[in-house]
């Protein structure tokens, strides 16, 4: 029987707790983490024989460790744990006990809670550099890949200016110039990102303009910003934020980078895993109290495979996404 | 015959309209000096193969072509200059008063967004409704397209639906702020025979019950008999036959009209029947000879058809054909039988003895 022939009996279906479910489920949808589980036409609500992707078991394991450190980076001053910048001269270079989780390094300061401090610093520094990056890069890739011509020219030259200076440099150079506060941190790590993320969003956007959905929106009236806005930025934001964490992961270790070169956001307040490796990063800290640089390394570790982890499988999600279109 | 000077002015009237890309070989002449009317409630199908120039003429109409096209000519709708319309960049004339339905249903809907969103995105842009109305009104406009259980469909995204259901929606969107100019680029290319009929029938229910006009863009002439009420053949960017249909089918006078209706397989031709092609492939459009351009391929053709681009005959508005040796007149069957004498057309293109009759 022809699907276009089938007229099923109720025209107006009634607001039924089915529906609700189904329209949470479309909540998910938008973000994309719940894959629809139909894929057919018209085959009534239910079959569920369509394959299912999963992003699987350890995406999650991931997801629950960011979001762990995510909470504890936003909660850390609420938390019950010893002051983290607290100088104590009875106890320099603790090993691991039950009163100190992870000792204490050479200033007798706890390394636990200044581990957990430290994913303030460097989550936020990581988090707010990429998201300048993808609202920076991102606007200008799309307006250069949908208005082409001159802007796109210009634009492009500034993608290609920022990516051949040398990024280092660049960020020691801000950094050294400015006052080292988070702010000027993470835009010095968001401008490096502006360049990658724009040619990313400028490329999608070429294809996506080509696409007939445009020239509908145009014939029904839209106009271009709206169509910028309403048609474009929807389709680019996809791939854009499948990188999100990817980008979000080498931000963190960029932090870590300046801080090792000591050009990281300044004070002795701002505590950061970058930091407290340098602090820890003497011959003889090295040697006899490893624990003070083991465990911001570990958790920067984790934290960085973690944003790797779950951001390649999430691109490799939309990937595949893109290609069943 | 002439003019009636006491007819309604047309809804839409097309004066020589010219588009022109420039390439990097040269100015691709895409459209050569089209003009049409159409009347309220009307439709006229443009009929041609491709690369005649029947979608450019179509996207011109719809400000659509790329900045780089040259266009020159006059588009008149209901009295009003849309060129100068679209230049000024009105709001709520396109998608208001004319709109279009696309080829490929695949790609002309937004593949993020719920069909429903997209609908009512139309309506409140140009009605201004709120959220709530405009997603109820989609829901209806989705129900009035034929759409099996619309208020399932109103949350469901493009990829979800086939492509005859998602040409539905298509139309439906077309059709949210109530057109009275309806442009359907070979709606039905995309999808297959059975849904393709649904989907003509439909655009021809929602055209008469809302009073729409339409101008149905197609390849196939199949498509357009028995829907339009006029039909214009377009060949190498030119109208070369334009009637009412009915002439246009059982009285074509352009040897193209005449191929192009015996390129269709019948359903009463005997079993592995040879199709009967038109011979040759369509003219480049860059750099064309002063000829007729369909003369390489056309089996009346004589000397004088290479000599200069033949005229459209007659006013606008009656039965036009652009040949010197019209099929089903004097000239044409002598042109024919000389040809058959000959064995092969003034341009070169080999014709049998026998074979089917003028």
């Amino acid at each position: 029987m022809n699907a276009e022939d089938r007229v099923t009996g109720k025209p107006k279906a009634s607001r039924d707790p089915r529906a609700s479910r189904q329209r949470l489920l479309w909540r998910f949808r938008i973000l994309r983490l719940v894959r629809p589980s139909r894929v057919s036409d018209d085959s009534p609500a239910g079959d569920d024989s369509a394959v299912r992707r999963r992003l699987g078991f350890s995406f999650w394991l991931a997801v629950v460790w960011l979001l762990i450190m995510a909470f504890v980076a936003v909660c850390a001053p609420l938390l019950p744990m010893a002051d983290p910048t607290k100088v104590a001269f009875s106890g320099p270079r603790e090993p691991p006990s039950l009163d100190a989780w992870f000792g204490t390094d050479a200033l007798g300061r706890d390394v636990f809670s200044r581990t957990m401090y430290g994913a303030r610093i460097s989550l936020a520094v990581g988090g707010f550099a990429i998201v300048f990056g993808m609202v920076v890069g991102g606007s200008l890739g799309i307006v250069a890949g949908y208005f082409r011509g001159r802007l796109d020219q210009a634009v492009g030259f500034v993608f290609f200016v920022l990516l051949s200076f040398p990024a280092l440099v660049l960020a020691i150079l801000i950094t050294a110039t400015f006052e080292r506060s988070m702010l000027v941190v993470s835009l010095t790590i968001g401008i490096l990102a502006v360049a990658p993320v724009g040619l990313l969003s400028r490329a999608s956007t070429l294809v996506f303009a080509e696409r007939e959905f445009v020239a509908a929106a145009r014939v029904l009236g839209a106009r271009n910003g709206r169509i910028i806005v309403r048609e474009l930025l929807p389709n680019v934001v996809i791939p854009m934020g499948a990188l999100t964490l990817l980008g979000m992961a080498v931000a963190v270790v960029a932090e870590g980078s300046l801080a090792f070169l000591g050009l990281s956001v300044a004070g002795e307040d701002a505590i950061s895993w970058g930091k407290m490796i340098v602090d820890g990063a003497g011959l003889r800290d090295l040697q006899n109290a490893t624990h003070v640089t083991m465990f911001p390394v570990a958790v920067m570790f984790v934290t960085v495979l973690s944003l790797n982890f779950a951001g390649d499988r999430i691109r490799e999600y939309f990937d595949v996404k893109e290609l069943a279109f | 015959m002439v003019e009636q000077a006491s007819a309604p002015a047309p809804l839409l009237s097309v004066r020589d309209l010219h588009v022109r890309f420039p390439t990097e070989r040269g100015a691709v002449n895409a459209v050569n000096g089209v003009s049409f009317d159409l009347y309220e409630g009307k439709t006229l199908a443009i009929v041609g193969e491709s690369g005649s120039g029947k979608s450019v003429t179509a996207k011109t109409l719809m400000n659509l072509l790329p900045r780089t096209a040259q266009v020159s000519g006059e588009v008149t709708y209901d009295g009003q200059d849309v060129r100068a319309l679209a230049a000024a960049g009105t709001k709520h004339f396109f998608g208001v008063q004319m709109t279009m339905v696309f080829q490929d249903p695949m790609t002309s809907l937004n593949p993020v967004k719920r069909v429903g969103e997209q609908i009512a995105e139309t309506l409140r842009y140009h009605l201004g409704r709120s959220r709530s109305e405009a997603l109820e009104e989609a829901e209806e406009l989705l129900e009035v397209v034929g759409m099996p259980e619309p208020a399932r469909r109103v949350s469901q995204y493009p990829h979800e639906l086939s492509g005859g259901l998602r040409q539905r929606v298509v139309i439906a969107m077309a059709l949210a702020c109530q057109p009275r100019l309806l442009i359907a680029d070979e709606p039905t290319t995309a999808v297959d025979v059975t849904v393709q009929k649904h989907l003509l029938d439909l655009l021809d229910r929602l055209r008469r019950d809302r009073g729409m006009s339409m101008i149905l863009i197609t390849h196939d002439l199949g498509v357009a008999h028995g829907r339009a009420d006029d039909v214009a053949v377009m060949y190498a960017g030119r109208v070369v036959e334009t009637a009412d249909a009915r002439t246009l089918f059982f009285d074509m006078r352009h040897p193209y009209t005449e191929a192009l209706l015996r390129s269709i397989p019948r359903i009463d031709d005997p079993v592995h029947h040879r199709l009967d092609p038109i011979p040759g492939r369509p003219p480049e459009l860059i750099d064309p000879p002063e000829a007729c351009a369909f003369a390489p391929r056309c089996i009346y053709a004589q000397g004088d058809c290479l000599g200069g681009v033949p005229e459209l005959s007659g006013l606008v508005g009656l039965h036009r054909f652009a040949c010197l040796h019209p099929t089903g007149t004097e000239r044409g069957m002598a042109a024919m039988s000389a040809n058959r004498a000959a064995g092969v057309t003034a341009a070169g293109l080999p014709v049998a003895d026998s074979g089917g009759g003028g």
